[in-house]
């Protein structure tokens, strides 16, 4: 056993097992990774799962945004469904009536969500917990009734038909529009992965952990808490577009209140303030109400009511239970796992690991005994 | 002329509802710090509870007890298994929590009772009454709401002022700290809070029960005007309460009657961001010390 | 006699070791002050007496019991009271509710009354005040509802943290005064924690101090008040 133990440290005691250790570079690594697995994925996978490939990307889109906003800026959105709905149709109406092409046409629903979210920020920056909880919540809430109002405009019940990008001839369709999804995904996680690395992010997580203090230290606290909101709204108008892109519709029942149920859920299972962790998430949102949850109630014979709510009902017994037993989501307790494997061999001695589900260390508000870049690593931020 | 007064009537019945459910909202928020987001959905499963008792036989009244107990006590295990844990911790994890039991609790009782409508009956007529010759909107049910409402405000007054008891509740509330120091024991009186707070939002539901029909999302209409209440009052503020609740009523009431109802939730919605902009506290709170 | 025993308390905040092996023992009828620089660890001292922190090691032992790993209502319950530091009173209360608050555990509803006058007695200023909310009250008054509330159950031992803090020298001078006369009477046992070390050394017969989590001298008040050296490297005077 010692002689295993020493023989792996000493593997990967050697340069090149380690990844870089600048961020950018890092980010890359993971990202180039990430783009050989992808495209063996969908080498394999069959045209429909081609598109929930492509689903899963676009919801760790949004999941990334909002993990941004609650776990490393410390505000709680429980209406980000709204933004989803202010990119979705910026997409729609661009498409139905302008030429652009694909790219431009992104670049534009993120500016316009981002004003967006601006406009919630602002006032946002007056509000604490649940407060702003609330607040979000009656956006979320007050959305549907809106688009009702102005019909015309929002292609009422039917929806605004948004024709998919034509991709090229040898490749097929669905592969295409995942391929995009993906790459989209790669670049924004990438983008953000540098984002919280950066001064922005630093001052992103003062501003969480003490706003006075921060404020004491030149942060502007206002402008971060605005700032943080545009990115986070950005990223989930970009992901319904990317929606957008492959449904060929949008329509304002695609925005209940259960989306943004959903897009907490996965958040929290996923782990806050996680970028690694939304693709987690992101998997749970896409399979668990219609593949697992169905599957799940046929395997019990449940009759159809069950059937129904069993989705809303397993998500919030994860949510309620997740936050008091894991707090951290899965990543959180992945990164448990691995640095206790780490620690074995690095050097022997268990180390104490600081952010211990079992000592219920808060892994939204880790404990701030520094700016290591370990530490920082290992909660996730 | 007419239609104003009407319209006042019915802002007022039910600016009391909202006013109860802000109470347990400040209630919980006074004692724990915790905002209470599955405060509607919990009320619901008494409603739920007191109909199927009601199904059975039992008169409205001994439904009304029931659904109040049980209120109380599922109050009580609630803090005691989903709230402890999370209590000390960022709010951000309560916050979580409670949504995901709000959540959680309308997809079970979707499960069991489906989402058919089901009615529940008012204790007395709905029928307006007469004044004077002039027919006003304003039922004998409505009498009873505003006359309940403003017992419980009146039983919660003499609890807290002038009893031993809620002496303690207000200290622990306060300064948990501090009431610690003096031999208070404060995880019992949390509960207790709770209780008190959930069959509050329990008898808020049977006001409202027999004019918005059984199903089980009912209550999430009212837990937002309830916050809104609360925020406009005052989360740590039982008299805010009442007076945000009377606020809120009246004014969605206007603006169901002459803009549409299907603006009142964005007319909550600005009440909300209106009252934050200009005394976030609310109008009856002492605004918190600043730490520095 | 019973007296208040701490041996080798090692109090750590996570990483931050707060108190490290300090040994000192409080006698009753006494005023033993815990002097030392800010950070030093003084208030965290009578937060692990009290039961608010827990140690990591050590023990605290008074009247036969070991108090170290008991509830904060267990350790009041026996006749331990802390007034914290910044006079925590509860403001939107009035100055007889902050004092009935303080008798609820150990007093039936007929001997309140008689036990909250006796404070009364003792501060008469807070008997002029007593209807009214305890936000209205100058300093000096807080801290006199804040000893007194923490003197209605009628405690055995008392802790005070930095109860002169932000009190002009007079009204210093006279709460340290009947402090010292309480203490006697009534064989109390007090620790005492000030920065304000002169006058806290001017009523106490023995004197800790601490310096970095660790305890620098326990002896004599009067030797340490005398010790030149020490006061000017540990206590600024």
């Amino acid at each position: 056993m010692v002689g295993f133990r020493s023989t792996v440290q000493t593997l990967t005691a050697k340069p090149w097992f380690r990844m870089p250790r600048q961020p950018m570079l890092r980010h890359l690594s993971y990202a180039a990774v990430a783009v050989v697995f992808f495209y063996f994925l969908t080498q394999k996978l069959s045209a429909f799962n081609d598109y929930e490939v492509g689903e899963i990307a676009f919801f760790a889109i949004g999941l990334a945004g909002l993990s941004l906003l609650t776990g490393i800026n410390g505000q709680i959105s429980l209406g980000h469904g709204g933004f989803f709905a202010v990119g979705a149709f910026t997409y729609a109406l661009l498409v139905n009536h302008t030429g652009w092409s694909l790219v431009p046409v992104l670049l534009v629903v993120v500016a316009v969500t981002a004003v967006s979210g601006a406009l919630i920020g602002i006032p946002a920056t007056r509000l604490r917990g649940p407060y702003l909880a609330g607040m979000t919540l009656m956006v979320a809430l007050g959305l549907p009734y809106l688009t009702n109002q102005y019909d015309s405009l929002f292609g009422g019940d039917q929806g605004l038909t948004t024709p998919p990008p034509t991709g090229p001839a040898s490749v097929n369709p669905e592969q295409w529009l995942a391929w995009i999804q993906i790459l989209g995904a790669l670049i924004v996680l990438v983008l953000l992965g540098n984002l919280v690395r950066s001064r922005f992010g630093r001052s992103f997580r003062a501003v969480r952990d003490d706003e006075i203090a921060a404020s004491l230290a030149g942060i502007h606290v206002a402008r971060t808490k605005v700032i943080a909101f545009m990115v986070s709204a950005g990223c989930a108008g970009l992901a319904w577009a990317f929606l957008a892109l492959s449904a060929g519709v949008v329509n304002s029942a695609e925005f209940p209140l259960a989306l943004s149920i959903y897009l907490l859920a996965g958040m929290v299972i996923g782990g806050t303030g996680s970028l690694m962790g939304v693709w987690w998430g992101a998997i749970i949102i896409v399979y668990l109400p219609n593949e697992w949850a169905t599957s799940l109630a046929n395997d019990f014979h449940a009759n159809s009511l069950v059937s129904a709510n069993l989705a809303i009902i397993i998500f919030g017994l994860v949510l309620v239970v997740g936050m008091l037993v894991a707090p951290g989501g899965i990543q959180g307790a992945l990164r448990w796992i691995a640095a206790r494997v780490g620690s074995y061999f690095s050097s022997g001695r268990v180390t104490n690991v600081s952010l211990s589900l079992q000592e219920g260390v808060d892994p939204i508000h880790p404990a701030s005994d520094g700016e290591s870049v370990t530490t920082a690593e290992k909660q996730g931020v | 002329m007419q239609f104003f007064l009407n319209i006042t009537l019915g802002g007022i019945a039910s600016g009391m509802i909202v006013a109860a459910v802000a109470l347990g909202l400040v209630l919980i928020f006074r004692a724990t710090n915790v905002v209470n987001f599955a405060q509607g959905a919990m009320a619901m499963i008494t409603t739920y509870i007191a109909y199927s008792v009601l199904h059975r036989g039992a008169d409205y009244w001994l439904a009304f007890i029931v659904a109040l107990a049980t209120g109380l006590v599922f109050g009580a295990i609630t803090q005691v298994v989903l709230i402890r844990p999370v209590q000390n911790k960022s709010p951000l994890n309560a916050i979580i929590v409670t949504f995901g039991f709000l959540i959680f609790l309308e997809g079970v009782a979707g499960a069991i009772y489906g989402s058919t409508t089901r009615t529940y009956p008012a204790p007395f007529s709905e029928a307006g009454q007469k004044l004077g010759g002039t027919q006003i909107a304003f039922s004998p049910f409505d009498v009873f709401v505003v006359l309940a409402v403003l017992v419980l405000m009146i039983v919660m007054l003499v609890l807290f002022r002038g009893t031993d008891l809620g002496l303690r509740m207000r200290a622990v509330a306060f300064s948990p700290e501090a009431a610690r120091l003096l031999g208070i024991r404060v995880r019992p009186l949390l509960t207790l809070g709770w209780g008190l707070a959930v069959a509050a939002g329990a008898m808020a539901a049977l006001l409202i029960v027999p004019t918005s029909s059984l199903t089980p999302n009912f209550m999430d209409v009212i837990l937002i005007y309830g916050f809104t209440a609360a925020v406009v009052g005052g989360l740590d503020s039982p008299v805010g309460a009442l007076v945000g609740g009377l606020a809120t009523g009246l004014s969605l009431a206007y603006v169901g009657g002459y803009l549409g109802g299907s603006l009142e939730p964005m007319a909550a919605l600005a009440l909300v961001v209106v009252s934050l902009m200009i005394r976030p506290e609310g109008i009856f709170a002492r605004p918190p010390p600043r730490r520095v | 006699m019973p007296v208040l025993d701490i041996e080798d308390l090692s109090v750590s905040y996570g990483a931050v070791h707060a108190l490290t092996d300090v040994s000192f023992s409080a006698a009753e009828g006494e005023v033993t002050a815990v002097l030392g620089a800010n950070g030093a660890g003084k208030t965290t001292l009578l937060r692990a007496i009290s039961g608010l922190v827990h140690p990591r090691k050590g023990t605290i032992r008074y009247d036969g019991q070991q108090l170290e790993k008991m509830s904060v209502e267990k350790i009041v319950r026996h006749g331990v009271s802390h007034v914290t530091e910044g006079r925590s009173v509860i403001e939107e209360m009035t100055v007889e509710e902050n004092l009935r608050l303080g008798s609820l555990w150990r007093f039936g509803r007929r001997e309140r009354g008689a036990v909250i006058d006796e404070i009364y007695e003792l501060f008469p200023p807070l008997a002029e005040r007593r209807r009214q909310h305890a936000n209205t009250l100058s300093g000096g008054e807080r801290q006199m509802l804040s000893i007194g509330r923490a003197l209605v159950a009628r405690p055995k031992v008392l802790l005070l943290d930095e109860p002169s803090l932000g009190l002009a020298p007079i009204v210093t001078a006279r709460l340290m005064a009947v402090l010292r006369d309480l203490t006697s009477a009534s064989k109390l046992i007090v620790v005492l924690v000030e920065q304000n070390a002169r006058s806290s050394l001017s009523i106490a017969q023995r004197a800790v101090v601490i310096n970095l989590g660790r305890v620098v001298v326990f002896d004599a008040a009067a030797t340490v008040a005398s010790d030149t050296e020490l006061r000017h490297h540990y206590l600024g005077y």
